[in-house]
């Protein structure tokens, strides 16, 4: 890609997220209730969402090199730090060390 | 009157100032390792602010230019901000021009504060949700300005950084799932992912995933509804 066709990919990604935040506030102007579907689906699409980018990220793991071994691990060790200690910063930051060092030092 | 409520707003953001540094600076120190420079890095953080989707992004600026791709994808990791959107029609009612403000910056943390967070008596709520996304916003530039800068002064393997996004949705489904009763939906979604992967390969998965989850979630709604009438 050139500079310009960044930009312009920078400028896409910015108003498409644009399009989707303000969306219901022009479809529903102040004073219009939305329909009840409308708000119970907006209960449950976040969770489906987030399982759906899960798995997005995920996506080419299977056919890498090691089958996805160092994926499923470093997931494993997120769910028992989460477990031990809900703390979001430190799970994070523990899965993605681990995966590092299993990429850069053990599966190599 | 500002300082109030910018006061009453400060410490709510903490928490989203520590994993917004963090999280911010591993984006910057990605795009700089993946030879992204500052200067997109800072736009797209002011401009998109949108974590889950910048670090996507990664990969789309460094694919060949594709801006319809890159708009459907959008649309499509983005499509919790239109249920977000529907929460706040009430909170942000009446609020004039911080109103557009507060709308583009809606990203997952600022919303989750907005939701819960009411100012305290005599601090002016507009200023108060105005504040928190502001400040929410400049952690986000702060982070990622940094994590840009230090890659270009550390040298350092960067190789299996990119897990860091993987690692972020692994820890909110952990977060959704202790928080819901059900996990229907989030089993939905993983499960119709899943299947779509499989059906259609890791190019093409992600619009009828998406397709398949409203399908399944809406037929799943109805009957939820009628056991709540019946009762």
């Amino acid at each position: 890609m050139t500079d310009l066709q960044m930009l312009l990919t920078i400028a896409v990604l910015a108003a498409g997220t644009v399009l989707t935040r303000f969306l219901p506030f022009w479809v529903f102007p102040e004073g219009k209730q939305p329909p009840a579907f409308v708000s119970r689906l907006g209960q449950v699409l976040p969770t489906a969402v987030i399982g759906m980018l899960v798995v997005y990220c995920l996506k080419d793991a299977p056919a890498s090199a090691w089958h996805g071994l160092p994926e499923a691990l470093a997931i494993a060790f997120i769910v028992l730090l989460h477990r031990l200690w809900k703390n979001t910063l430190l799970s994070i930051a523990g899965g993605t060390a681990l995966y590092m060092f299993l990429l850069q030092s053990v599966l190599r | 009157m500002k300082q109030r409520a910018l006061r009453a707003a400060l410490p709510l953001t903490l928490p989203v100032c520590v994993g917004f540094l963090t999280l911010g600076t591993s984006y910057g120190f990605l795009m700089q390792s993946q030879g992204l420079g500052f200067l997109l890095t800072l736009l797209s953080s002011l401009f998109v602010f949108a974590g889950s989707l910048q670090f996507v992004s990664v990969g789309l600026l460094l694919a060949g230019f594709d801006p319809l791709h890159v708009f459907f994808l959008t649309l499509m990791i983005n499509a919790r901000h239109l249920f977000y959107g529907l929460s706040m029609l009430e909170q942000y009612r009446g609020l004039g021009w911080k109103k557009v403000y507060l709308i583009f910056g809606m990203c997952d943390e600022t919303f989750s504060i907005h939701c819960a967070a009411r100012p305290p008596e005599g601090v002016d709520k507009g200023w108060f949700l105005f504040f928190i996304t502001l400040l929410d916003h400049l952690y986000w530039i702060a982070g990622s300005a940094l994590g840009a800068l230090l890659g270009r002064l550390i040298r350092f393997d960067a190789t299996g950084l990119d897990f860091v996004m993987t690692a972020l949705f692994v820890v909110i489904f952990l977060n959704q799932w202790d928080e819901s009763p059900t996990h229907r939906p989030a089993l939905t979604g993983a499960g119709c992912a899943l299947l779509c992967l499989a059906l259609f390969g890791s190019e093409n998965f992600l619009l009828p995933a998406m397709g398949l989850i409203l399908l399944c979630l809406s037929l799943g709604l109805r009957p939820a509804r009628k056991e709540a009438n019946a009762q």
